[in-house]
């Protein structure tokens, strides 16, 4: 696959992550008319945002490191794919949602976004793109330094996540902002759709996509 | 699990009242002296319909002596904050609990016509799982079913206070206590809560030697029947504040919030002023600090009455006592109506403004002195009780029964059960409906009604109605 379809899957997957509004985007709608001030929206939409891209990097970052293992490479992405279709066949067997995220303070949006992120496997969804990411700058290796490589790892790591945070953001902010404007709460009702089964398949087919690019 | 939400969740109460309006109203019946099995009656109320104000269908326990009263849905409007988790949940199920015998029974009511018994409870699980026994209020909430109960552990309950337990709201498992720390509650009864704002209300009627055998009057005249309310952290599961009513404030019973999770009040009714006899309703609310006040803002007074017309337990009162026991809030936090089961009158009050209440309208029928009959020319025993409004807050249904041994003190002999409606004016005023009247069968007595598709007592909204 190509850097750039890549980075596509990363803005899509942002999108996708966004306009499901289990995801957290009615909360913003919530917290505006809650507090009678517009302001509230972005706050937390900012507050969801920042807990996603926690839960983004705290999933990431490890794969960064073990990316660096050149002469593992294909190893870690298909074993990262079938971590990845496992979570998928774990979420399609067992429906439940997990109720620790009930606990969880109204106030506290950042801290329940994160949470929601890691139970629901936002994160892991991202790994086999970030793997292919990372393989190009692999090809060179020989010519690199470990530590050198890591870096640049790192940092893809940061932006896979920005970029897809902010792309959830601007999703997810955008049916906020058109129900809190303009379309009124009814349309939260009518444009719900569940998405478990939808959400799970996308685990198996990501997942499955990179252990089969990892051998090409 | 739907693919949509259900039809009958709503983001607001506002929206909830611009729902299509109910057809159907489940209302429980209890075989007083339990020798017939507890049940759930289908009743309709299309006026459109030919079997309109009939029971068309009934399901029978298969026990004796569960003595039904408060029930409530397995899901509702809660559903559609993302916080839950669990917005695919359907409205489906009625849980029912036994509070005589702490069995619970959960019912599929997805063709009311062929409801059936999706489950039961046994008391001894409740008892194993919780310690608690007399499981009551129904509220559907963050992490499941939460019900109240009446009594703790032991033969008479009184072994160890009464809380609150969670059941799972899709396996209906019990899945343990509520309450981490409870602080200096030691009775309960009703209990709601404001889901965005994380605070939830508690009160207390008495422990189970208190009215399973009947009210006891030396209790009551020593003021040992609840009088405190409890202002939870809903998440955190403890006690920020007990707020002591007075003494004299005798069973603080049925709480209810605004609907529109942007206010932070609601209304508490209390039966009985042992100083005066009067009803009274507190209004509770937070200040500006973020403290919990409560002011009593409706009293009710007593009648004088013949003690010739009094039952024994009133007869050197020489007064019929308002007994205010149930009281109900319209979904735009605007009327609130009050059962003055012992008067025999429903009362109407604009809460627009819930520090100054104001008395919109009435109606009179039983009650233990006036015996006011229905405008169809029937008798109405015992008062009004257990109230229910329509989701557009323009009918507002009762029924005539308040606990089996309750009843025979204060209206002794057998009264029949009854439940019937009133509409609501433009702005206000209440006015019975000649043409609807439930018939139920011989020896039962009516309690708790539910309306199809949520009410204004079962549903809990977590977005502003603007």
């Amino acid at each position: 696959m190509s850097v750039t379809a890549l980075w596509w899957a990363v803005i899509v997957s942002g999108i996708y992550h966004g306009v499901n509004p289990g995801m957290g985007w009615p909360l913003a709608v919530s917290a505006a008319l809650m507090e009678r001030k517009t302001s509230a929206l972005p706050g937390a939409l900012f507050a969801l945002a920042g807990g996603h891209f926690l839960a983004m990097t705290a999933i990431l970052l490890p794969f960064s490191m073990m990316a660096a293992l050149v002469m593992w490479e294909a190893e870690i992405r298909i074993g990262a794919g079938l971590i990845v279709i496992a979570l998928g066949v774990y979420l399609l067997i067992n429906r439940r949602h997990p109720r620790f995220l009930a606990r969880v303070p109204p106030s506290r949006l950042a801290l329940w976004s994160f949470l929601a992120a890691m139970a629901h496997g936002a994160g892991l969804m991202l790994v086999p793109i970030y793997l292919g990411l990372c393989a190009p700058e692999t090809l060179d290796a020989g010519h690199r330094a470990a530590s050198d490589l890591m870096t640049a790892n790192i940092w893809t790591a940061f932006w896979v996540a920005a970029v897809h945070t902010a792309a959830m953001t601007l999703a997810g902010g955008a049916l906020a902002a058109g129900m809190y404007f303009w379309l009124g709460l009814k349309f939260l009702s009518r444009t719900w759709f569940n998405l478990d089964v939808v959400w799970a398949l996308s685990l198996i087919v990501v997942g499955g996509i990179g252990i089969f690019t990892a051998g090409h | 699990m739907n693919l949509r939400p259900d039809p009958t969740f709503h983001a607001t109460a506002k929206l909830a009242m611009q729902a299509p309006v109910e057809t159907l109203a489940f209302t429980l019946m209890l075989s007083p002296d339990g020798s017939q099995p507890d049940g759930l009656a289908v009743v309709d109320v299309d006026p459109k319909s030919d079997t309109y104000g009939q029971i068309v269908h009934s399901l029978f326990m298969p026990n004796k002596g569960d003595e039904f009263h408060h029930f409530g849905w397995n899901a509702c409007s809660s559903a559609l904050s993302p916080l839950t988790g669990h917005a695919f949940l359907e409205r489906r199920y009625l849980i029912i609990p036994g509070i005589r015998s702490s069995r619970i029974y959960v019912i599929d009511v997805k063709e009311p016509l062929k409801a059936k018994i999706h489950k039961i409870i046994e008391p001894e699980e409740l008892f194993e799982k919780t310690g608690y026994s007399r499981p009551h209020t129904i509220h559907c909430g963050p992490e499941g079913i939460y019900v109240s109960t009446l009594g703790g552990g032991g033969e008479d309950g009184t072994d160890g206070p009464p809380g609150i337990f969670i059941m799972d709201c899709e396996t209906f498992e019990i899945l343990g206590r509520y309450e981490m720390d409870r602080g200096i509650q030691d009775k309960h009864y009703d209990f709601w809560w404001n889901l965005p704002r994380d605070y939830m209300v508690s009160s207390e009627w008495g422990l189970p030697p208190q009215f399973e055998n009947g009210i006891v009057p030396e209790d009551l005249l020593s003021n040992k029947y609840g009088h405190t309310i409890h202002f939870w952290d809903l998440r955190g599961r403890k006690v920020t504040k007990s707020i002591d009513l007075g003494a004299n404030h005798q069973m603080a019973l049925e709480i209810r919030p605004a609907h529109d999770p942007v206010k932070e009040y609601g209304f508490c009714g209390v039966v009985v002023d042992t100083s005066n006899l009067q009803g009274a309703i507190f209004t509770w609310w937070r200040d500006e600090d973020g403290e919990w006040q409560a002011k009593k803002t409706i009293t009710i007074d007593p009648v004088p009455a013949d003690a010739d017309d009094l039952p024994e337990l009133l007869k050197g009162f020489g007064a019929c006592p308002p007994l205010v026991t149930d009281i109900d809030l319209s979904l735009d936090d605007r009327f609130l109506y009050v059962a003055c089961w012992g008067l025999g009158e429903m009362h109407q009050y604009d809460v627009s403004d819930p520090m100054n209440p104001k008395l919109a309208g009435k109606v009179e029928i039983g009650g233990i002195v006036k015996k006011t009959p229905h405008p169809n020319g029937k008798d109405f025993g015992y008062g009004p009780q257990m109230v229910e409004i329509s989701r557009d807050g323009k009918r507002v249904y009762w029924t005539n029964s308040l606990y089996s041994t309750w009843d025979d003190q204060f209206y002794p002999g057998d009264r029949g059960a009854a439940m019937v409606m009133a509409d609501v004016g433009e702005n206000g005023g209440l006015t019975l409906n000649k043409d609807f009247w439930v018939d139920f069968p011989e020896g039962y007595r009516s309690h708790q009604i539910r309306l199809e598709g949520g009410d204004c007592s079962t549903d809990s909204f977590c977005y502003p109605s603007v």
